[in-house]
């Protein structure tokens, strides 16, 4: 185990340690402070504990590394993440893994508005419940929420897949609920087991595009 | 008035494009969307003449003294900075909006004359990659296409925060041109008319502007330049946020600069000229003393050596050049005519860029027209084009005895008209009169 001291090493210290590390190596980091841009661009397979708050965009852009952050995590945590896992035991600010590409973002509790905006192909386990907005073009991947979603969910939603086990505040513009078939049932399965999370899939409704929005149409005019 | 009919008098409120646009807008019930940049006459760098030397100031020798045009861009944080031989950039333009031919003839050409060019919407391809020796990366709010490993692979990063033709407006690319490539690229279904944010989605204030910055630079090592890449509206205030939040280049971009598709109200009636926006983004680095610290490229319109030397003479760095260097390409080629007569237009005339049948191949994701674009033949014409305006503008620095094009400065220049004088900040000719002068 290599431990980081954020007292002792700046941010940039930090970041050429992670990002130099091999395959396998084992990163210990202490004294975060809410501080920004930690473990960001990381591109092997490493396993990495921060322990304590971080700031914007812990795990950004994130290929391949294992990150467990044992706090809570500011806005854009693991922002246009590529592959690997991310997991917060606490609770995520706005816009966690917006753009995310690929991978695993795993939030114990809450996430606030904007929850996987733009996501194009990340999948994201909430506990807890998400804020308003989320979903907002979400292009391809899955979110998951175990709790409850905040109003607009899935505003002008792609081909993202929604599954959520509590209440929606109300769907955006072009989200509808949608059948839950086989193939969802295991999908959905199978990220529940990845993540830890002991729900059963039946209690879980999906929701994704109603895809009226996909070719600009006059008398849809109003949904725009 | 009618030439042969001098009893018909045009209207000047309605006026027949006007006509013709209520009656496309009452039977499409669309908006019209299009490429090309504002079309609307305002004011421009050719309100502006130089004062060559002669009692007062002495000129130098062209051909023989030298006049050098070197430019270095992003020494302010960067480990890497750009060094470039001349300082006429190519715009970003992405790879969608444009053929994989198109761009990678901007490698091609920028390559050769020294210059860099810019990925787009869409992210990096392997084609343009490999044929810029200096390749910029933009940094979209849609992100489509965007990868870390590409962001290492460039030279420097642009985070577009808007763009001339459109401030405050995101983008778009209809379905005619979402090929299985593009689709691919930018993960949405194929021939969906695709949407770009307005906005980044993981911030909103200058304030978060700043550590986005600080994460890019940590991702890629502090090696590269960050540009900021601004539409022109409150430019004093925009560039000086943009260097608060630790940019080591901003780039300006006018209201008449090109776009790949956007709506005609948009390109039309938002965003200020170019010529105000260079003045008010020189006065914002000096306020805060960064002129010539944190570099400035300024694009929108830039058509000539004439427009590069007086954008330079006002204080910018350099400039970026879309619609010029389409046309250099072939872009409005009259080799086409007939077949833009086909569809509806002329050469010279087309602007459609939105629609994806452009006859010269360019702004296309058809296989069979994007190959009537040679890129070997293509990046030629545009180093060509390049270079004349590099040397136009050599021509006019030596003519004010300048041995660096950035010794151009505003006592270089009188303006035309008042408005002019006004926007640049020059006197109008004859006089000492700026007016306004004092406010920004
Ligand atoms: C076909 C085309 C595509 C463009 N795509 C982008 C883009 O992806 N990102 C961007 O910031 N600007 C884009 N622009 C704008 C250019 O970067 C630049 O700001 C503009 O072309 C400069 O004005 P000019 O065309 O008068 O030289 C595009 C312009 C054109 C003509």
């Amino acid at each position: 185990m290599i431990e980081i001291n954020l007292d002792k090493s700046s941010v940039r210290e930090l970041n050429e340690k992670l990002q130099g590390g091999s395959v396998g190596d084992k990163f210990s980091i202490n004294n975060t402070v809410g501080k920004h841009a930690l473990s960001v661009g990381l591109t092997t397979d490493v396993d990495v504990e921060i322990n304590g708050h971080v700031g914007y965009y812990c795990a950004g852009m994130n290929q391949k590394a294992n990150i467990v952050i044992n706090g809570n995590a500011g806005p854009g945590l693991a922002e246009n993440m590529m592959s690997g896992e991310v997991r917060v035991t606490g609770n995520a600010s706005q816009y966690a893994a917006a753009t995310a590409h690929g991978g695993l973002l795993v939030i114990e509790g809450d996430s606030s508005s904007r929850c996987g905006i733009s996501m194009k192909g990340v999948n994201i386990v909430v506990g807890g419940n998400i804020g308003h907005m989320s979903a907002f073009m979400a292009q391809s991947g899955c979110l998951v929420v175990c709790g409850d979603a905040g109003d607009a969910l899935g505003d002008s939603i792609y081909e993202a897949k929604l599954y959520v086990r509590g209440k929606v505040k109300s769907l955006g513009t072009d989200c509808i609920e949608k059948e839950m078939r086989d193939e969802h049932k295991k999908e959905l399965q199978q990220l529940l087991s990845q993540s830890k999370m002991s729900h059963g899939v039946e209690e879980f409704r999906r929701y994704g595009s109603a895809r009226k929005l996909y070719n600009f149409d006059i008398d849809q005019v109003d949904d725009y | 008035m009618s030439k042969d009919n001098p009893t018909l008098i045009e209207s000047a409120t309605f006026p027949r494009h006007v006509i013709a646009e209520i009656q496309r807008a009452a039977k499409t019930g669309i908006y019209d969307i299009r490429g090309f940049g504002a079309k609307r006459d305002i004011p421009t760098f050719d309100d502006l003449v130089f004062l060559g030397a002669s009692t007062s100031r002495y000129p130098l020798e062209g051909y023989r003294e030298k006049c050098t045009t070197e430019v270095v861009l992003g020494n302010r944080f960067a480990k890497n900075p750009i060094h470039l031989k001349t300082p006429i950039t190519i715009a970003g333009m992405s790879f969608g909006s444009l053929s994989a031919q198109a761009k990678e003839s901007l490698g091609r050409g920028a390559t050769i004359a020294g210059t860099s060019t810019t990925t787009g919407d869409g992210g990096m391809t392997p084609e343009e990659r490999g044929h810029s020796k200096t390749l910029v990366y933009q940094y979209l709010p849609s992100r489509y296409g965007m990868n870390p490993d590409d962001l290492r692979k460039a030279d420097a990063i642009e985070i577009v925060l808007g763009q001339g033709a459109k401030p405050g407006g995101g983008g778009m690319l209809l379905g005619q041109k979402i090929s299985p490539r593009v689709a691919q690229m930018r993960n949405l279904p194929e021939g969906i008319d695709q949407r770009s944010a307005c906005r980044h989605p993981d911030w909103t204030g200058p304030d978060d502007l700043e550590i986005k910055i600080q994460e890019l630079r940590e991702i890629t090592n502090w090696e590269k330049p960050i540009y900021v890449k601004v539409g022109a509206t409150r430019v004093f205030y925009d560039v000086t946020l943009a260097v608060k939040a630790g940019a080591d280049v901003v780039v300006v971009d006018g209201m008449q600069g090109g776009t790949a598709a956007t709506q005609d109200v948009f390109i039309e009636h938002v965003g200020i000229p170019t010529l105000p926006a260079v003045r008010m983004a020189v006065e914002a680095l000096q306020e805060m003393d960064m002129h010539r610290k944190v570099q400035l490229i300024v694009s929108g319109g830039i058509r000539s050596g004439a427009d590069v030397a007086k954008a330079l003479a006002l204080g910018a760095d350099a400039v970026s050049i879309g619609t010029a260097a389409l046309i250099a390409l072939g872009d409005q080629s009259p080799e086409f005519d007939d077949e833009y007569k086909a569809i509806g237009s002329a050469a010279g005339f087309w602007d459609d860029y939105q629609a994806g049948n452009d006859p010269a191949g360019i702004t296309t994701q058809d296989p069979e027209l994007a190959k009537r674009l040679d890129p070997i033949l293509g990046g030629r014409r545009l180093a060509n084009y390049i270079n004349v305006l590099t040397l136009e503008l050599q021509t006019l620095a030596r003519a004010c005895g300048k041995s660096h094009v950035h010794n151009l400065e505003p006592e270089d220049m009188v303006a035309l008209t008042i408005e002019a004088a006004a926007m640049a900040g020059v006197p109008l000719a004859g006089t000492d009169w700026i007016p306004g002068k004092g406010g920004i």
